[in-house]
């Protein structure tokens, strides 16, 4: 493969990655990585390196959309990223002590459990239980117009202590495997703060793009960022977002649900095959 | 004036974004002009991807090639450009916090930029 190929092929990729994360509020990792190591034979090391620059990319270009049209709640990402930027530092400490290939599968077991909690809303905040003092005092509680249906969607934040805990959860696996894990952010949203699904990857999306950049500095001193791959992947993933925004405004809160689901499916077989295969 | 914060952080967010897209952009390009042989030669790709090769790894030797109009520098810096984004966006929400003197979320945002400059300088110093 001539290098001009090698770019056009990973424009391409990171193109569908970016659409993809910044529908769901995921970083494109999970399809950067898997293309550039199986397909065109990169080593892990770097892919990671770019996987993580993918993130950044597709929650800037992602967020800089989201929070203009306020679906994206400022306030609850705020109040969320303290769980997970404690979470990542602790995750960094922890990273040199426990065995990763342990954690692959338990990640992955979370992520699985998720999915069919997400499918049947098991977990889910009730939908007539009151917002709490706290949320009350942070005014978290939100707002955003929302095209699929033509309506003003108002609605309470639950559980904000728990939403919290979860980032911190969320956070830890973040460092410990130098993933984005949206995938736990959004669920954590959704069925545990009882966000809209919309509202939900719009935040993740804003939220990202820190626990990502907390630990690129480390993958920069490390030598693990090769421009010559980081920088076609964030430019096709820059691309990608801004066609995932306009296409996240017409798709239903439900269909996103279901096709959050799947995605997660795929990324929780994903890292259970990694913890086995090593 | 709420609606003011979520502007200045989505203009935030763009102009960092178009910034890095401008310099990275440049970067590719200059890469391909420096190095016409990467149109057509398969043995060049395995150089640029070699994962036994350490790359520019701080700053200053990302900005002594961009000094020497270098590709792959230039590149780098735009990458660099994208990574400081989201912490900028951070620093700037301390200060429009502030300046609606929302004592809550100035703090809030505060502890988490400090902890994130914690992260960013503890990698950094590895």
């Amino acid at each position: 493969m001539t290098p001009l190929l090698f770019v056009g092929v990973v424009l391409l990729v990171s193109l569908a990655a970016g659409f993809l994360g910044a529908l769901l509020g995921l970083g494109g990792g999970l399809i950067v990585v898997p293309v550039l190591t199986l397909l065109l034979h990169v080593d892990i090391r770097l892919a990671i390196g770019a996987s993580i620059i993918s993130v950044i990319a597709t929650s800037s270009g992602a967020a800089a959309a989201y929070v203009k049209e306020r679906l994206a709640n400022i306030r609850v990402a705020m109040f969320l990223e303290l769980g997970t930027a404690s979470g990542a530092i602790a995750g960094a400490y922890l990273a040199g002590v426990v065995h990763p290939r342990g954690l692959y599968v338990l990640f992955g077991a979370m992520l699985g459990y998720s999915a069919v909690a997400m499918l049947r809303g098991i977990h889910a905040a009730p939908s007539d239980e009151p917002p709490g003092a706290l949320s009350e005092w942070l005014r978290l509680n939100g707002s955003y117009f929302d095209h699929a249906t033509g309506e003003t969607v108002e609605y309470p934040v639950r559980r904000p202590l728990l939403g919290l805990g979860m980032m911190f959860g969320a956070g830890t696996v973040s460092g410990l495997l130098g993933v984005g894990s949206g995938a736990l952010k959004v669920p954590a949203m959704d069925l545990g703060m009882g966000l809209p699904m919309k509202a939900s990857t719009a935040t993740s999306n804003l939220m990202i793009g820190v626990t990502a950049a907390a630990s690129a500095g480390l993958y920069f001193a490390r030598g693990q960022i090769d421009p010559f791959i980081a920088a076609p992947v964030a430019l096709g993933v820059l691309g990608g977002a801004l066609l995932g925004t306009r296409a996240l405004k017409h798709v239903s809160s439900e269909r996103l649900r279901r096709l959050f689901v799947v995605v997660l499916v795929v990324v929780c077989l994903q890292m259970i095959w990694k913890g086995i295969a090593g | 004036m709420k609606r003011d914060i979520e502007l200045f952080i989505s203009t935030t967010l763009r102009i960092g974004v178009m910034l890095s897209v401008a310099v990275m952009l440049f970067g590719v390009i200059v890469t391909f002009v420096h190095h016409p042989d990467y149109f057509h030669s398969r043995p060049a790709l395995g150089e640029l991807t070699n994962s036994r090769e350490i790359f520019a790894n701080t700053t200053g030797a990302v900005l002594r090639g961009v000094r020497e109009l270098r590709g792959q520098s230039i590149a780098m810096l735009g990458i660099l450009l994208l990574i400081v984004t989201p912490v900028v966006r951070v620093a700037i929400s301390v200060v429009l916090f502030a300046a609606q003197r929302d004592r809550r979320y100035v703090l809030i945002t505060a502890v988490v930029l400090a902890l994130l400059l914690t992260s960013l300088t503890s990698g950094l110093g590895e």
